[in-house]
């Protein structure tokens, strides 16, 4: 498997947000200002990373010797949500600055559907440990490039004149979908 | 009169999708037809009613710090039963749904019901509220997969409506999904205030 062709697919051809809709709460929650969605997308890539790995494991190292593998959603959900929690322990206690910038971001992830997804895409598409990595990462920077990119727009979109029954999530949509039309430029990349 | 208050709040008033934006995941990604929005929207209806169930049987016996992965649990469960059930009996509607099955798990909606009214209210009501915020949900996803569906295929629930030379097929890619939801959510909004 070409690294480069999982990178340019993940971040530009299947977009995780704007192609696959995962992690559309987060996109419409907090893309109203450029800094709340860096920081978002810093935890987001944080956990999202951390838990293909740790799932991965738990996927080749028990589920499948077991003959388990029907309770790969039970365990993935509860591996991700305690995983969270230990990363928000362990944030405070050695790096309290990190921990405030990405800490009221930690406990949002758990229902964040991106981090279970490429958990479950990981497996599915048979991707050893190291693709899996390159794959959880480059999703995270796909995640984060659509954003902060929505972000920007939102921003200059509160200054805008909206008809009135439009306003709020109604014009935040139709941005996101002309911004997933441009994103389709990308598709036949790779 | 109170509990068809419960039930009929899902549809428009409290609708999950339309006016309280929860599981837009699930609702954006799999409406490229009624058909599937209808299957999803029934898969998730499923999961809300039985875990919503088992919430308010057990909610007395679980202590308050274990509360939230408790219902993960529960509701991850359930969850994998629609999914084998699903796999069984309807093989195709499971692969066009696909990975959005298994994330009906991380679904706000069903957590969300749980948390808010399951683990507060009577085992009657909670079953009452799960069935009326499923089919609301339900209804959301079908709504949106038929205009979705008829923009862009030019059919319903594959019946065919007109031909196919005048669709506009950016409405069953993703884009369409967007630009339609927010669309209709200022529809409904319109509705609303009427």
């Amino acid at each position: 498997m070409n690294y480069f062709v999982i990178v340019l697919s993940a971040i530009l051809v299947n977009n995780i947000v704007l192609m696959k809709f995962l992690g559309i709460c987060p996109f419409l929650g907090v893309s109203k200002k450029i800094s709340t969605a860096a920081g978002m997308t810093g935890a987001v890539a944080f956990v999202m990373v951390l838990a293909t790995i740790v799932t991965y494991l738990i996927q080749v190292f028990i589920l499948n010797p077991l003959g388990l593998a029907f309770l790969q959603t039970i365990s993935f959900i509860l591996v991700i949500a305690s995983l969270v929690q230990l990363v928000e322990i362990i944030l405070k206690k050695v790096s309290p600055a990190l921990y405030q910038a990405l800490g009221i971001f930690l406990p949002l992830i758990t229902t964040n559907c991106a981090i279970l997804g490429v958990a479950i895409l990981t497996i599915q598409n048979e991707y050893n440990l190291l693709e899996g990595v390159v794959f959880a990462a480059s999703n995270a920077v796909g995640f984060g490039l659509a954003l902060i990119l929505f972000a920007g727009m939102r921003e200059h979109l509160v200054m805008m004149d909206v008809p009135k029954g439009l306003k709020g999530t109604p014009i935040a949509l139709i941005t996101a979908g002309i911004l997933a039309m441009a994103f389709m430029g990308f598709s036949g990349l790779v | 009169m109170n509990q068809w208050k419960i039930f009929s709040k899902g549809f428009i008033k409290e609708n999950p999708v339309f006016i309280l934006l929860l599981g837009m995941c699930p609702t954006l990604g799999v409406t490229s037809s009624a058909i599937n929005g209808l299957g999803m929207g029934l898969a998730t209806t499923f999961v809300l009613v039985m875990s919503n169930l088992v919430v308010s049987l057990v909610k007395s016996q679980i202590p308050d710090k274990v509360r939230i992965p408790s219902f993960i649990v529960i509701i991850a469960t359930f969850v994998t039963i629609v999914q084998l059930v699903m796999q069984a009996y309807v093989p195709t509607l499971y692969k066009s749904l696909g990975l959005f099955i298994p994330l009906i798990v991380v679904n706000c909606i069903v957590l969300g019901r749980a948390e808010a009214f399951a683990s507060k209210n009577t085992v009657g009501s909670s079953l009452i509220d799960g069935l009326g915020m499923g089919l609301g949900f339900s209804f959301a996803l079908t709504l949106l997969g038929a205009v979705r569906e008829i923009l862009g295929s030019g059919k319903i629930f594959d019946i065919v409506i007109y031909s196919e030379d005048y669709v506009t097929l950016l409405f069953v890619l993703p884009p369409g999904a967007f630009i339609v939801l927010g669309y209709l959510i200022y529809v409904i909004n319109k509705i609303k205030k009427a």
